[in-house]
């Protein structure tokens, strides 16, 4: 009989520390099959950031690498200059990559590095309660933006995907999302991109994927999923951006 | 001299820097342009690209130190050089570097601070570098040469002392160090197998289990435990590697006490008061983390009535380790100018002379 499913090499079979209806689950386990389709769990080397996903190098099997907050590029910038045979990604939520990594993403995306960036944009800070995040949207509530963000104060909600599509030496620029089945296939075709592009030595390629965050969305999951569809989707439109 | 014309080569104290790293089998370099360093970033910039070797420009010194932290988690001997402003950018990698029991090296040519400062020649940077800069219970090695030959030779033992200890190594000079230009002997290049011996290193987990590199110790009591085994390896350091430099201490009334550019010219303030027969010393700390507290111990023995005059450029910082080593056994004075001034000969013959009197 032929096995059509089963759980990934590159994925550890541990209990993962987020919460109900997160995307994070589901974006590491396409990675994690991204990683053992291309049979390449023993080339990769992951870099974490700092957020939710701090210690992301725990749930999949394979070498990975702290980064301080925001500094995920340049560590990963590090690795492949000196280990170009190696895989190196990094994983990303919206407030390392778009806030306080910004000067580090974009040059390292201008300077072509060939690396691949699953970017996580879930509107909020996660980690830390729930606080505006570059990506939240406008009117949205958090902890640090009590009665919805107003874009006069606190400007717009950043689309780094875009900015970072007019750099002539990014290859490739993805928005996904993971809030029904049909999208998480999407996601994982473009996720599968990003790497092959990096094995083939094209240069930088990034997978935005939307992603719910219930608790600080203050929804249940399944609200959550549609609020995705229904109102970050238009904010953040998918398809291919470069 | 026409061999040692041969033997030797004329270089600022920046390139010497460079040429040690070189030498040294440094595989990769990131900085960002600040003065009085640059000529060691354009350096590196000429020769890692002749050695095929890794060179590049961050766009920020922060994102340099973390391309640094990156590369040597990767295995590399990785290094990095700033100046005052540039260093204090770095301090957030740099305590991720000794979290992640990293080895890399950290060159800083110290100039006029606090802020913006001044680009005139400082040491004012001795708290920074020695007490740990960053957050958390660090140290970094603190290694201080005084000639343009000792930064070159300082350079081939900083990365061995790295990834001996796993540690990131501060190289500290100053401005004055890194421009001015001396003969030099160019050390032997550095024939080991670079990252083979690196069993922590990420090079992908074939034929072995994943490894990761991390600081972070989130369940209970692992985050101690860690910091005493850090501890633990601070103490071997602190056993094994206090350096210094020593002259004319048998017999002398008053002990003058410098490192870097200032021990230059108070080493030959000494001098020339030894010509006129006056009982002085010098002692020359080479290591500042560790602090050669053994060379002070042995003083408080063999010259019990010795008084000790530090000399810095900087209103008094390695004064304190000096005075912590004595224990409050010997009497210590200080003599400082900071913010471009630099104590002179006269300056420091004349507060000789009080040390004697007291």
């Amino acid at each position: 009989m032929k096995r059509i499913f089963s759980h990934p090499k590159a994925l550890r079979k541990v209990a993962t520390h987020y919460c109900p209806g997160c995307g994070h689950g589901i974006v590491h386990r396409l990675i994690a099959e991204v990683v053992d389709e291309l049979r390449i769990r023993q080339r990769v080397i992951a870099v974490a950031p700092v957020g939710c996903a701090v210690v992301a190098y725990h749930y999949w099997d394979f070498d990975g690498c702290e980064a301080a907050h925001g500094r995920a590029l340049a560590v990963a910038t590090g690795i492949k200059r000196f280990r170009p045979e190696n895989i190196v990604f990094t994983y990303q939520g919206d407030g390392d990559l778009a806030a306080i990594g910004t000067a580090e993403t974009i040059h390292a995306a201008n300077r072509g590095e060939n690396l691949t960036v699953i970017f996580i944009n879930n509107a909020v800070y996660g980690m830390t309660g729930g606080q505006m995040a570059p990506t939240t949207l406008s009117g949205q509530k958090t902890s640090t933006t009590p009665s919805g963000r107003q874009v006069s104060l606190t400007g717009y909600p950043l689309k780094i995907s875009e900015l970072l599509a007019q750099l002539p030496a990014v290859r490739y620029v993805e928005r996904v999302s993971v809030h029904s089945p049909q999208e998480v296939m999407r996601a994982k075709k473009a996720i599968r991109q990003a790497f092959i592009n990096q094995i083939d030595n094209l240069g930088f390629s990034l997978v935005e994927v939307l992603s719910a965050c219930p608790t600080y969305w203050y929804m249940s999951a399944r609200q959550a999923m549609d609020w995705v569809r229904d109102v970050m989707s238009k904010e953040f439109p998918l398809g291919r951006i470069r | 001299m026409g061999r040692l014309a041969e033997s030797k080569t004329l270089m600022s104290g920046n390139e010497a820097i460079g040429e040690g790293a070189i030498r040294a089998g440094c595989d990769f370099y990131a900085g960002y342009p600040i003065t009085p360093q640059n000529e060691l970033t354009a350096y590196m910039a000429r020769r890692m690209a002749e050695q095929q070797r890794i060179f590049i420009q961050a766009e920020s010194e922060l994102s340099a130190i973390n391309m640094v932290l990156g590369a040597a988690a990767a295995g590399a001997r990785a290094m990095t050089s700033s100046s005052s402003p540039g260093i204090s950018l770095k301090q957030e990698g740099i305590s991720y570097l000794a979290g992640c029991q990293l080895p890399c090296v950290i060159v800083n040519i110290m100039r006029g601070g606090p802020g913006l400062g001044n680009i005139a020649p400082s040491q004012s940077d001795y708290f920074q570098a020695t007490r740990g800069g960053g957050h958390g219970d660090y140290r970094c090695i603190v290694l201080a040469p005084d000639s343009v030959q000792e930064a070159h030779d300082l350079m081939m033992l900083s990365f061995e002392l790295a990834d001996r200890y796993r540690n990131p190594v501060i190289l500290l000079g100053d401005g004055m160090l890194g421009q001015m230009m001396e003969p030099l002997k160019l050390a032997p290049f550095n024939s080991l197998k670079r990252g083979k011996s690196k069993q922590w290193a990420l090079t992908g987990c074939l034929g072995r289990q994943p490894n990761v590199i991390k600081s972070f110790y989130m369940q209970e009591g692992q985050l101690e435990e860690f910091n005493r085994a850090l501890q633990g390896k601070y103490k071997r350091i602190q056993m094994q590697q206090q350096r210094w430099e020593e002259l004319y201490i048998s017999d002398a009334r008053v002990i003058l006490v410098a490192y870097g550019t200032m021990a230059r010219i108070t080493r030959s303030v000494v001098r020339r008061l030894r010509q006129r027969g006056e009982r002085v010393g010098f002692l020359r700390p080479i290591s500042l983390w560790p602090f050669p507290q053994r060379a002070f111990r042995r003083i408080v023995e063999r010259r019990p009535r010795a008084n000790l005059l530090v000399i810095e450029m900087s209103y008094g910082q390695m004064v304190e380790d000096v005075r912590l080593a004595v224990e409050g056994r010997l009497r210590v004075e200080f003599l400082g100018r900071s913010g471009g001034g630099i104590p002179s000969q006269e300056e420091i013959t004349r507060a000789t002379a009080r040390c004697r009197r007291r």
